[in-house]
């Protein structure tokens, strides 16, 4: 479905992006680990055009798109939750959500299909039917987390770029989007490439996995595996700290 | 007449002027909440608005609705061309650069207005003549009630567009964060160019409907902004109520003052303000602090 190849990507001198190449098959859920400033986030912002590649190719279903502006990726299906939520805080919970359909409002499609994805959304979310009129801004992390993943899926989404969901939030709410996330999957088939620091809980639920370090991709490959692994399980699991430690 | 009969009368025509650096002001924050731009050229479609009508009225001839319509159309046009061939194009928009780009278009326009229109000052007739009206012991003209019916009508289909449309909402959000609304596929550079559609638009209307009262030349628009640019400082930016009534009470304690203290002072009270407000509460008198949770 989507094949990244030897991109390369820049902010401003500092190269972000080494000859960077992974792909996703359709209904797949792949992870990518990596410490701070691996250049997880970037990937995501380079496939989203917000920080366009220097160079190499993205092909999504076999087309060319490192060259389309952010609105055009989003049109093709590629929608972006954002780290940090970035919801539109002094906008009500629902503006939130319609807007996020705004590509669908422009192309004339009918109310009553993005009628029928809001009470979706409200579905996976019950808590933000609970809020619906109430200003973004006041509801708490977990919520606004809630209300970025359902403002994405109301664009119809065929992949969904996750930036680090779990960033902040408490243990109870981290599950209960994890739970969404493959629901998504069974439901809608919904293809889900995900930036998690909760290594763990990412590879448990993913199927591949890829691991970045300054900008390069030095590993990858099935999620079980992954989590068996040596190297991963020292850097981002935690495990054999206690011995280390002992030493 | 006596003072109480005075001050009602000074609160009367302050309240009308005060309508109209509303609605100058409104298209200050209109443009600064979509795009972060000061635009000191929004003056300059206030005088548009003006000076287009008269050409149209005394040269053209045309009847005044089509020489309205025609004011707004031009302006506008104006707006589009100035976003398209000043604002898109800088590669690197600081705050200085914007604001610089901004008065040298807003010198150029009113540079070009005084070569089409020379410069003297033009009168335009009153929309519905000058007959005054008699409110107990004051006096209305007929244009104070456009200058009230147009400002509250333009005020509510602007609050319905923003807060009942999807692209009122979209340029909300576009103001609030730009690289989020990027992301759930919102053209931020088609949004920038509306906002400046919205902005020169409003400002022709302010232009043309204070024109009979004031009369207009290639000039006023430096005035005219500032003065709407007080307003919407007052309302601490805000692209709804708060501009409104910074408008107003600047139009009224201007009035107050050039009634009872002298009408020397009346454009320093604007800038007394002005100064006073951003001493001492910088994010306007209806605005709290902000405070966001995170």
């Amino acid at each position: 479905m989507l094949k990244i190849k030897n991109i390369n990507t820049y902010y401003g001198k500092v190269h972000a992006l080494k000859n960077v190449s992974l792909h996703l098959n359709a209904g797949e859920i792949v992870t990518l680990l990596g410490a701070n400033g691996a250049g997880k986030t970037t990937i995501l912002n380079t496939l989203s055009a917000l920080t366009p590649a220097g160079s190499g190719e993205i092909l999504f279903e076999g087309a060319r798109i490192e060259a389309l502006p952010p609105d055009r990726i989003v049109k093709l299906g590629i929608c972006q939750v954002p780290e940090g939520r970035q919801v539109f805080k002094p906008l009500s919970v629902e503006d939130n959500l319609e807007l996020g359909a705004y590509l669908r409002y422009r192309s004339r499609e009918g109310r009553g299909a993005i009628k029928k994805d809001l009470e979706k959304v409200y579905q996976l979310f019950p808590r933000l039917l609970e809020r619906r009129g109430q200003m973004a801004g006041t509801l708490s992390g977990g919520e606004q987390q809630m209300l970025a993943i359902g403002r994405a899926l109301m664009a119809r989404p065929r992949l969904l770029l996750l930036d680090e969901p779990s960033m902040g939030l408490a243990p109870l709410i981290v599950q209960e989007i994890f739970r969404v996330i493959e629901t998504l999957r069974q439901e809608s088939g919904t293809t889900v490439l995900l930036v998690e620091q909760n290594a763990k809980a990412a590879l448990k639920m993913a199927d591949r996995g890829y691991v970045m370090e300054t900008g390069k991709v030095i590993l990858e490959g099935v999620a079980s595996e992954l989590l068996e692994n040596k190297e991963v399980q020292r850097a981002y699991l935690g495990k054999e700290k206690k011995e280390i430690w002992e030493r | 007449m006596n003072l109480s009969d005075q001050i009602i009368q000074f609160l009367l025509s302050g309240f009308a002027t005060g309508a109209i650096y509303a609605l100058i002001g409104l298209g200050f924050s209109i443009i600064y909440n979509s795009t972060g731009i000061i635009n000191f050229a929004q003056g300059e479609f206030v005088m548009l608005g003006g000076m287009v009508t008269m050409f149209f009225l005394t040269s053209l001839h045309l009847p005044l609705p089509a020489a309205l319509v025609g004011a707004v159309a031009i302006t506008t046009v104006v707006g589009v061309l100035f976003e398209r061939l000043a604002i898109r194009p800088i590669r690197k928009p600081t705050p200085l650069n914007l604001v610089i780009i901004t008065i040298g278009g807003s010198i150029l326009i009113r540079g070009l207005a005084m070569l089409v229109w020379g410069k003297d000052t033009h009168a335009i007739p009153g929309f519905s003549g000058e007959e005054p009206i008699q409110l107990g012991n004051a006096s209305l003209l007929p244009q104070h009630l456009w200058i009230f019916g147009i400002t509250t009508l333009v005020i509510i289909v602007s609050k319905v567009f923003f807060n009942y449309t999807i692209s009122g909402k979209a340029m909300r959000a576009c103001a609030f964060n730009p690289r989020a609304a990027s992301l759930i596929g919102i053209d931020v550079r088609r949004m920038v160019l509306f906002s400046f559609i919205i902005s020169s638009a409003m400002g022709s209307m302010a232009g043309f409907i204070i024109a009979p009262l004031t009369m207009t030349s290639y000039d006023v628009g430096i005035m005219l902004g500032l003065k709407g640019f007080c307003a919407a400082i007052i309302g601490g930016m805000s692209s709804g109520l708060g501009t409104v009534f910074g408008g107003i009470i600047l139009g009224i304690l201007e009035s107050l003052g050039a009634g009872l203290i002298s009408s020397g002072y009346k454009d320093a009270v604007a800038f007394v303000i002005l100064l006073l407000i951003l001493f001492i509460r910088p994010q306007g008198i209806f605005k709290r602090a902000d405070s966001e949770r995170v």
